[in-house]
């Protein structure tokens, strides 16, 4: 009866609207899986087990992306060790020690800005912070230190999200028992908040396979194997995003540079699966 | 009993110190950034840098003009706004209110993939498909362009759109909704005006932060704007803010280097303009609630 009411302008204005609504989100799954499928068509085939496990040889003529591969990894091994207890411990103390709340904002909005700067101006400050003024040189830890401060915002907020699930009677109880603040922490909430901790890890290491700007001028492009993992912290190392830009937009490889997109989108399917699971795991 | 308290004066300390890491990032970043910046700009003239319509960093008789730098960065910005927060908007609501529920559990995956997709991987496609595409379509010679730059971005910006516009529209109480459908109205005449106007200042939120990544971006958009110190047209190649800088800076040297930590300046300056719109919107948002 109602629909009898309505005149055949609102009716279309209706059905135009729900129409439109429709094709922008078909637009963007339709994004998605041309991105995803034109990359993969064009990378797969050309990931070879030569690709995967040599280095570049000039004198072949021939390129391999095991060392890019080993410093994503050492990257990403090197941010997380630096920037967990920084993360967390922010997050502790905004959470379990801050009384003042507008030192509380103030730190939240530090954070806020941190997470709003662009990874070229971090790139820049790696720079001339960690490499110039540090002495650090172009290298892997400079790289990592970088990427430290553009990763910390994540940690603290997650950690402070899942700090807040933690039953106020959890640390009552604690404290009830005689124990002191620090013991209650380290026993009863690290423990109790640990997923959210891990959410934050697998997000951190999502931003640092991807990032690109922030670490060609503070880690470089450099593709050798270091002896041990000392001594590729002092050397500059690209990962593999880095290389990416490197061989498609300076030599011109563009197949190299789909399948180490291929690798990538891979990875990021894995860490956005990873996330999920872990999400899930924090909301029980 | 005594290590006891000596322990948790300590780790009380140690907390304290990782609390203000945040803040003592920030202050440095800042206080760098003018350090780096603000002697090139003294130097130029202000007025000469910021409004200067050359560049030409490396002549005989070199020019720091950065006007077409700001602008490039504007208009791309603008354009890749235009295209992003109409798509965005309307996947939110359809994510928020249209679809059933199954159906966006499919699409928000997506949405998640498209914002981890690394940005030199968009700049790969970019170069391989969009920039030949635009130079057939438009007949042109050379398809790095502004506008191939806008399209990147402004798929980049949408799922900062997508996700914070959902989270605004799904935090719309229910009762509003009910009472404009109860009233007459049709599903699309609540969503658009009562729901979208609800939730206007969480969707702002998600537009100021899509911008502030538009305009930050640096990889994807040197791929494919070409990097030529035009003013902005929408068929030329053109230089971004941070293009300007990451193009040079590995051959820079004297008054040229400066001036690149100058144009970061202003990009940063930007970006914190943004921020705080950004966060005084949230703010908003939280107090209206």
């Amino acid at each position: 009866m109602l629909q009898n009411d309505r005149s055949p302008r609102r009716r279309l204005r209706d059905n135009l609207l729900r129409g439109a609504i429709c094709v922008a989100a078909a637009t963007t799954v339709l994004l998605l899986v041309s991105l995803i499928g034109y990359i993969f068509m064009r990378g797969l085939p050309y990931i070879s087990w030569e690709l995967l496990s040599t280095s570049p040889s000039a004198l072949r003529g021939t390129i391999g992306i095991l060392p890019n591969i080993l410093n994503t990894f050492y990257m990403i091994l090197l941010a997380l060790i630096i920037v967990l207890p920084l993360g967390i411990g922010a997050a502790v103390y905004l959470n379990e020690y801050a009384t003042n709340r507008r030192f509380v904002a103030i730190i939240e909005f530090a954070t806020e800005t941190l997470a709003g700067i662009p990874s070229i101006i971090y790139g820049l400050f790696g720079m001339l912070f960690f490499c110039q003024f540090l002495g650090l040189q172009v290298s892997l830890r400079s790289g990592a230190l970088t990427l430290v401060i553009m990763i910390l915002p994540t940690i603290i907020r997650t950690t402070q999200e899942s700090l807040k699930t933690v039953p106020e009677s959890y640390r009552e109880g604690a404290l009830g028992l005689g124990a002191t603040k620090w013991t209650m922490i380290r026993t009863i909430i690290l423990p109790s908040s640990l997923d959210g901790i891990v959410t934050g890890c697998i997000l951190a290491i999502g931003r640092i396979v991807g990032e690109s700007a922030a670490l060609i001028f503070t880690a470089g492009i450099g593709a050798v194997i270091a002896g041990n993992i000392f001594q590729a912290m002092s050397r500059s190392g690209g990962t593999l995003s880095v290389a990416l830009y490197v061989y498609v937009f300076e030599r011109g490889k563009f197949d190299v540079g789909f399948a180490i997109a291929s690798i990538l989108m891979l990875l990021v399917f894995g860490i956005n699966l990873l996330a999920k699971f872990a999400k899930r795991r924090l909301s029980r | 009993m005594k290590i006891k308290t000596v322990t948790e004066k300590v780790m009380n300390t140690v907390f304290f110190a990782c609390g203000i890491v945040a803040i003592a990032c920030v202050v440095i970043i800042t206080g760098y950034m003018l350090y780096a910046g603000l002697p090139a700009i003294f130097k130029i003239g202000p007025a000469k840098f910021l409004f200067g319509t050359e560049w030409a960093s490396t002549a005989a008789e070199p020019k720091f003009g950065i006007l077409p730098f700001i602008l490039t960065s504007v208009y791309g910005t603008a354009g890749a706004t235009l295209i992003g927060v109409p798509i965005g908007l309307l996947t939110a609501v359809f994510l928020s209110k249209v679809a059933p529920k199954k159906l966006a559990n499919a699409v928000r995956p997506a949405v998640e993939l498209l914002a981890g997709i690394p940005s030199v991987v968009y700049g790969l496609i970019g170069m391989m498909v969009l920039v030949p595409f635009v130079a057939k379509t438009f007949n042109l010679a050379n398809g790095t362009s502004l506008f191939a730059a806008i399209l990147v971005l402004a798929v980049m910006i949408l799922p900062s759109i997508i996700n914070v516009s959902e989270t605004a529209l799904n935090a719309v109480p229910p009762e509003y909704e009910e009472a404009s459908l109860a009233l007459g109205a049709t599903k699309m005449e609540t969503i658009f005006k009562v729901s979208i106007p609800a939730a206007k200042s969480g969707i702002a939120a998600g537009v100021v932060l899509g911008i502030g990544r538009a305009i930050g971006e640096a990889m994807a958009v040197m791929m494919v704007a070409g990097n030529v110190a035009n003013m902005p047209e929408l068929f030329t190649s053109v230089t971004f803010l941070t293009t300007a800088v990451s193009k040079e800076m590995s051959y820079s040297a004297g008054l040229q280097r400066e001036a690149l930590f100058s144009i970061a300046l202003v990009l940063f300056c930007f970006i914190m303009l943004i921020n705080f719109l950004l966060n005084a919107l949230l703010k908003h948002k939280k107090g209206g609630r």
